[in-house]
């Protein structure tokens, strides 16, 4: 028994590490920080925190795949260490991208609940079994509320938290629902477990119910359509590290989560979509829910004059070429899905670096705020060129290639036999009527004269790293794929 | 041979150096670009002189790049490429000498420039469909932002469309390629892998991707119907992007026809051949009579585009040996003459006059205010018209030969086509440059005397024109290059087959 605790340990030593920073970020700032100002305050808040998140993430990688642990209910396969770190990347940058904003009136409990979030992407990361898996959601989504909450002085931001905890909550009921009648019907919580007693189970009416609940919760998590109402306003209304933090850490740990439980514990159940010959299961559901977002997401992407709205329905498409790879993961194995998934979230979290930097130097809400930033400050618009770019699938930046790994893999599954080929085709056609809106940024940005009113932008020293680290890791990894690519393989 | 990479990597280095130097001084950023720019023709011009025309296209480079894939880092060339990459050359620099004028954010113009140059010369030198693909979309970026930026007329909505366009022609393209490599169980991305990939599809399935892939390269080469783009997008652009995008980005989606589509898919080109065939030729005579009746000097030369790249489809919808090595020649001899047509009326002409209309250039003595000018448009005018002695003549009778063999109506029509060019250019010759002849010159018209043409000009007109002239007196120059290259056995899968 003190063997398996010493696995057990040894296994959440990165999730240890990050609680106590979190801690020290709010013991220090009690200690020394109160007399100072709020900026040196969240400077050593964000500066101990990203300690943390350096350590764990070095520590986690160096630790390795040591396979199962603690009778199983968590899995550190290949997959998993590198969704962990992937998840620690972007909970880094969503910290530079705290540096960058407008400083929070309590710094320090900010950066600790970026903290608190980011042990529950890491548990999301990891857990190969139900309550786990739930209760790391949870954790991980009670941060990401009082986050999205946490500029009191801005009714947008409440209105945000409100809709996003109302809708998250619902969401949580559905996915607990589903959890137990899971368990009811396989008799486990663990994913293996359920996996093989689903392989003698024929389809039932009870099962199917419990699919739909849990991927209804999925499609929340991920802000697929029809499920992704909360996300235009969380989006627009958070303070923009936390709308980051939403977008990229978040929805890569779900996506990690999701990806174990619908491959590893509910497999058999996928059901076969080849058409003509299909057979029920979740595969179709997903196809269904892919095609929606991605429809969804792309034409009312192209009606918005809100920049993070924008980026909100962008998101929704993301999303929707995200679950393709989660259909096509079963036979390509996770490695596109990881890429896409991992290089969108740094391209978004830089996006959403970018505004934060504008909203110290006035309004940065519509699409004409961001007019003349070429001449504002060229360092934001050369990196936001970098991130819209990657969104839009550009190459030689990383979208382009995760868009291509996506789409080959679903392609494989049986070519234009299976509705994974024709979301392909979809989702290839669409990308060009994406580039009309994110040209629409770009064309504010990097053409349109500034406002007349509008202010220099100075860019501090610490979020100018940021965009750069970031735009760099998008050009190099859009370069040198491989590299992430042997991540997962 | 080589050092053709280098044409790519010098290209992209450059535009990083435009836009640092830029910062400075803008003729910092001028010479580098200039520079660069000559690089390029050095390096095409001394492959050129080493060139040993032979089928194998000579491999430059082929290193793992993505390996879970099998896409290789694979550059190589054949005939084809070395022509275009020559063109691309020539183009880019006369293109930079006519915007050395440019004064507004002159590091960003140039750097934009230059990397759409490297684009352009990536597409021309790459063997692997994957690297194709990635240097034709880093080619539309940048087009963009040279239209919407430094544009005239409605320049954001031109800008737009056209990369609007081109985006879709290629989401085409790679939805077919996608298609080519999973459902063929191919192991790699490049040409003849592709190729045995898609003989084992169903033929359906190769006719719906062969419509996907070619109609996705077409858009940019400006077939019928799909070219409305080029017409609003030649005349958005400013001089150096508009000569850019008739010289050398339409030869891109024509290239991407040849060297692509056709060898890849056999079954389903002789399929679609026909229709092909009809729209080719309905595009020239189409295009032919809107340029006639167009009052703005820029849509007249934009659609004259439009007509002359009808023919390079025509010439490769007719699919034997002699078509299509016209084809390339045409490509080449329409780069040189568009863009010295679209430098007499962009930067000539509109940025001293400040009108494109032929009514107000009418009533101008242009060809005593700005006789270098007119002498040039004449002879640029009498290359468009196909006048022996200039490229564009050996150019379009080599594809009216060639087509005459594979369906006589086409070169009946296309023929047709010629004549109706002849019509709107020397319309617009006369319109233009000697509307006002007899009586005293009427400067009254204008408010500001002309400035005169600068030596930049006539550098880049001279070489233009030089070229267009050593290519009609010896056109076995650059036919020598490209028919050993159709003896591929990519090449010889269609080629061969269409003539009878």
């Amino acid at each position: 028994m003190n063997a398996l605790y010493a696995d057990l340990f040894h296994a959440l030593v990165p999730e240890t590490i990050l609680t106590v920073s979190a801690l020290l970020v709010i013991g220090f700032d009690l200690a020394v920080g109160r007399r100072r100002p709020l900026a040196a305050r969240q400077t050593l808040a964000v500066f101990l925190g990203a300690i943390g998140v350096v350590t764990a993430l070095v520590i986690g990688l160096s630790n390795g795949a040591v396979g199962s642990v603690f009778g199983g209910a968590m899995m550190l396969d290949a997959f998993a260490v590198a969704a962990r770190a992937g998840v620690l990347a972007l909970v880094l940058l969503t910290l530079g991208v705290v540096t960058a904003a407008p400083v929070t009136r309590q710094p320090a409990e900010y950066v600790a609940l970026v903290l608190f979030a980011a042990v529950g992407f890491l548990q999301m990361a990891v857990a190969q079994q139900l309550l786990l898996g739930f209760l790391a959601v949870e954790l991980a989504s009670i941060s990401l509320y009082v986050l999205a909450g946490f500029d009191k002085t801005r009714p947008e931001s409440a209105e945000a938290a409100l809709k996003y905890f109302l809708v998250g909550a619902i969401s949580a009921a559905f996915m607990l629902f589903g959890f137990s009648l899971l368990y009811g019907i396989a008799g486990s919580i663990a994913f293996p477990d359920i996996a093989h007693a689903l392989i003698y189970q024929p389809m039932s009416p009870l099962l199917a119910v419990a699919l739909v609940m849990v991927l209804v919760a999925f499609g929340f998590k991920a802000a697929a359509a029809p499920f992704h109402l909360w996300a235009p306003d969380a989006y627009q209304g958070a303070p923009t590290p936390s709308a980051a933090l939403i977008a990229s850490a978040s929805k890569l740990a779900g996506l990690a989560l999701f990806w174990r439980l619908l491959w590893g514990g509910l497999g058999t159940v996928a059901g076969n979509f080849t058409l003509g010959h299909g057979t029920p299961g979740w595969l179709s559901i997903v196809a269904v829910i892919a095609a929606a977002s991605l429809l969804l997401g792309n034409f009312a992407a192209l009606a918005q004059h809100n920049v993070r709205r924008l980026l909100a329905y962008s998101a929704i498409a993301h999303a929707g070429a995200l679950l393709l790879g989660l259909i096509a993961s079963g036979q390509a194995g996770p490695g596109p899905l990881y890429y896409y998934a991992a290089t969108y979230g740094i391209a978004t979290a830089g996006a959403f670096g970018v505004l934060a930097v504008l909203e110290n130097f006035g309004r940065c809400q519509d699409l004409a705020d961001l007019a003349g930033l070429h001449r504002r400050s060229p360092l934001l618009a050369a990196t936001l060129l970098v991130f819209i770019l990657s969104l839009a699938g550009i190459p030689p930046l990383a979208g382009f290639v995760g868009k291509f790994a996506v789409f080959v893999a679903a392609f494989q599954m049986g070519g234009i036999a299976t509705p994974a080929g024709w979301l392909a085709i979809l989702a290839i056609l669409l990308s060009a009527v994406a580039l009309y809106y994110y040209l629409m940024i770009l064309k504010q940005a990097l053409v349109a004269a500034p406002a007349a009113d509008a202010a220099p932008v100075k860019v501090p020293a610490i979020a100018a790293l940021t965009l750069l680290a970031a735009a760099a890791l998008l050009i190099g990894l859009g370069v040198f794929p491989s590299l992430l690519l042997q991540l997962v393989a | 041979m080589n050092a053709l990479p280098w044409t790519i990597y010098t290209a992209f280095a450059g535009a990083l150096l435009a836009l640092v130097a830029g910062a400075r001084s803008a003729t910092a950023a001028r010479a580098v670009a200039l520079l660069t720019a000559l690089a390029g023709l050095g390096l095409g011009l001394f492959a050129a002189a080493g060139f040993t025309p032979v089928a194998a296209p000579q491999v430059l480079a082929d290193l793992p790049w993505i390996a879970s894939l099998g896409i290789r880092y694979h550059l190589a060339a054949d005939g084809i490429s070395l022509t275009l990459v020559v063109l691309t050359g020539l183009a880019a620099t006369a293109g930079i000498l006519f915007s050395w004028n440019i004064e507004e954010r002159v590091g960003e113009f140039f750097a934009l420039y230059l990397a759409l140059i490297g684009g352009v010369y990536g597409v021309f030198l790459s063997a692997d469909a994957f690297l194709f693909f990635v240097f034709y979309e880093i080619a539309i970026v940048p087009k963009y932002f040279l239209i919407a930026n430094w544009g005239s007329t409605r320049r954001e909505y031109g800008a737009m469309k056209l990369a609007l366009y081109s985006f879709a022609g290629s989401a085409l393209v790679l939805a077919g390629l996608i298609w080519t490599y999973a459902a063929g169980g191919a192991q790699g991305f490049s040409l003849p892998e592709l190729a045995r990939a898609a003989a084992t599809l169903p033929r359906g399935e190769v006719i719906a991707i062969f419509g996907l892939v070619f109609f996705g390269f077409a858009t940019l080469a400006g077939l019928f119907p799909l070219h409305t783009w080029a017409p609003t997008g030649h005349v958005a652009a400013p001089t150096a992007a508009s000569m850019l995008l008739a010289g050398v980005v339409m030869k891109l989606g024509a290239y991407g026809c040849l060297r692509v589509a056709l060898p890849l898919y056999p079954e389903g080109f002789f399929w679609w051949q026909g229709i092909i065939g009809w729209l080719a030729v309905i595009g020239i005579v189409y295009a032919g009579l809107i340029a006639l009746v167009q009052d703005d000097f820029k849509f007249v030369i934009g659609y004259s585009s439009v007509s002359h790249m009808g023919f390079v489809m025509l010439g490769l919808a007719a699919a034997n040996a002699r078509a299509v090595s016209g084809a390339v020649l045409q490509m080449f001899s329409h780069g040189v003459i568009a863009g010295l047509l679209f430098a007499v009326v962009g930067r000539m002409v509109y940025e001293r006059t400040h009108t494109r209309q032929l009514e107000a250039l009418q009533a101008l003595p242009l060809h005593r205010l700005i006789p270098f000018a007119a002498v040039t448009f004449v002879l640029a005018g009498l290359a468009s018209m196909g006048l022996p002695g200039f490229s564009g003549f050996p150019a379009e009778l080599t594809i009216l030969m060639g087509a005459w063999t594979t369906r006589h109506l086409w070169a009946l029509v296309a023929a047709a086509g010629v004549l109706v060019a002849a019509a709107f250019t020397l319309r617009v010759i006369q319109v233009s440059f000697f509307g006002q002849t007899g009586g005293s010159p009427a400067a009254g018209h204008l408010d500001h005397p002309l400035e005169p043409i600068s030596l930049a000009e006539k550098l880049g007109a001279l070489l233009l024109l030089a070229t267009t002239v050593l290519i009609g007196l010896k056109p076995d120059l650059i036919l020598d290059w490209v028919t050993p290259a159709l003896q591929s056995p990519l090449f010889q899968a269609v080629v061969q087959k269409g003539t009878p």
